[in-house]
């Protein structure tokens, strides 16, 4: 990984790319062009909070403040976590 | 994707998606076209009620996503119609076309419809062989503008390109036309050979040498285009080591449906002999999904012979395409040729071997000599 993410940068799903709850699997899926997968517990706790207004300093201390792991490992893991969807083409950061 | 859980699916998992092939009737006839030889005729066709149930049906069973293709699936007047109510049920709407006859007013009506995404074709990047490959001239004038008007709608696009040995030159070019057009997906596709791409076998097939350059060419763009563009990138089975997972496995995460209302693990299964494909019409999709003679016949892997059952990829690959296998071998129950390990393989190196210097002229798509045109 190459640097650290702008903090204040406002993550946002890409145009064509929806997340929503399905009924019939009980899970959260993300969907967009010829791409439908399901993420695992931990993605989908980070996908909820991307709501085009809350920055990514936002969605790391929402996070901390409701699991207990240290702010610096959670900001880690959702950085590498949001740059692989962005190098897919999913998420903008 | 990463995060992924659904790879590996069980068997009786709800189907991904759902590829409704609207109808057989298109303005091009592309010597390619992943269509069956033999065309459903336009007066056989579901009707609209039959369809809106369908995707009903479709959205009750977990289907995610619904791909409406054809021929062309604008050639359907109720496509407007049936988007709409595939995007109330909140499935991910999806249009495959060639776009030669999407006007404002078409583009305006899938818009307010709800549609997600437009997957538009290209035959190559030069007009006149474009023109010449589909078939119809002035194709991909009308192809640019309805791009245009697809981004101007603010809709994402996907730039579809089938390569094979008479355009296979450009594809450098397609993809600088592809970042061109603004498209955030597009798709480098060779020549799959069934059905018609099989008759025009030695007209499409590329060479070894041709292969390997546009393999580095995608995989160079792929590096500059990391988070602006995504490029999927489909390889020929004929100079492949090991089989492709084809539909991602037999009835494992797809239902197609043909225009007639046949349900089907593959756009290619009608080809299969011995088997009976039942109607939408008839047969509820849950019911089809879970106990459909066809499409229990090929899921999973109990089914496999050797080398396929006892191998480490079989739940990778699952034993490649059955209606490969069965296009040249004779028996669809086969290991697909494509694979090395195969006891057919060498029929794929006899194929290469039989592509002349020059190839011969195409033959184009067309609905069967004895019926008119539907």
């Amino acid at each position: 990984m190459s640097g650290a993410l702008d903090e204040a940068g406002v993550p946002r799903f890409c145009r064509g790319i929806k997340f929503r709850h399905d009924a019939v699997r009980g899970a959260w899926v993300v969907l967009g062009p010829e791409r439908a997968f399901l993420p695992d517990a931990p993605a989908v706790e980070v996908l909820r909070l991307i709501d085009g207004a809350r920055s990514l300093g936002g969605i790391i201390d929402d996070l901390a403040a409701r699991f207990d792991a240290p702010r610096a490992v959670i900001a880690e893991d959702v950085g590498v976590m949001l740059r692989d969807l962005s190098d897919k083409g999913a998420v903008t950061l | 994707m990463s995060a992924s859980t659904s790879e590996s699916a069980p068997p009786l998992a709800p189907p991904m998606g759902l590829i409704a092939e609207m109808t057989h009737r298109c303005p091009l006839r592309c010597p390619y076209c992943s269509n069956p030889v033999a065309l459903d005729r336009a007066g056989d066709e579901l009707d609209t009620d039959t369809w809106l149930r369908v995707l009903d049906e479709a959205a009750a069973l977990g289907v995610l996503q619904m791909h409406f293709t054809g021929g062309e699936p604008l050639a359907r007047r109720d496509l407007p119609l049936l988007v709409r109510r595939a995007a109330d049920a909140q499935l991910y709407t999806n249009i495959i076309t060639s776009g030669v006859t999407l006007d404002e007013r078409m583009m305006a009506r899938l818009i307010e419809a709800g549609i997600d995404h437009i997957q538009l074709s290209f035959q190559d990047v030069e007009a006149a062989n474009a023109d010449r490959i589909g078939g119809l001239a002035g194709a991909h004038g009308r192809k640019l503008a309805a791009a245009q008007r697809i981004r101007e709608a603010g809709l994402p696009l996907t730039a579809n390109f089938v390569i094979h040995r008479q355009n296979i030159a450009r594809v450098p070019a397609m993809l600088e036309l592809a970042e061109a057009l603004g498209a955030s997906r597009s798709e480098i596709a060779h020549v799959q050979y069934y059905g018609w791409g099989l008759r025009n076998r030695d007209a499409l097939l590329p060479s070894r040498a041709e292969l390997d350059a546009t393999t580095a060419t995608v995989e160079a763009a792929r590096a500059r285009l990391k988070g602006r563009m995504v490029i999927d990138y489909v390889v020929p089975d004929y100079y492949a080591a090991r089989p492709k997972a084809c539909m991602s496995g037999w009835a494992q995460r797809f239902i197609h449906i043909s225009p007639t209302g046949r349900a089907l693990p593959c756009h290619a299964a009608e080809s299969l002999p011995g088997f009976t494909f039942v109607s939408v019409r008839d047969v509820p999709l849950a019911d089809i999904w879970r106990a459909d003679p066809a499409f229990l016949r090929f899921r999973g892997t109990a089914w496999m012979p050797e080398p396929c059952q006892s191998c480490d990829r079989r739940e990778i690959d699952w034993g490649g395409c059955r209606c490969q296998a069965f296009a040249l071998t004779g028996d669809a129950a086969r290991t697909d040729p494509a694979c090395a390990l195969s006891p057919d393989h060498a029929v794929m190196a006899a194929a290469v071997a039989a592509r002349g210097e020059a190839p011969p002229d195409f033959v184009y798509r067309q609905f069967s000599a004895a019926d008119p045109v539907g």
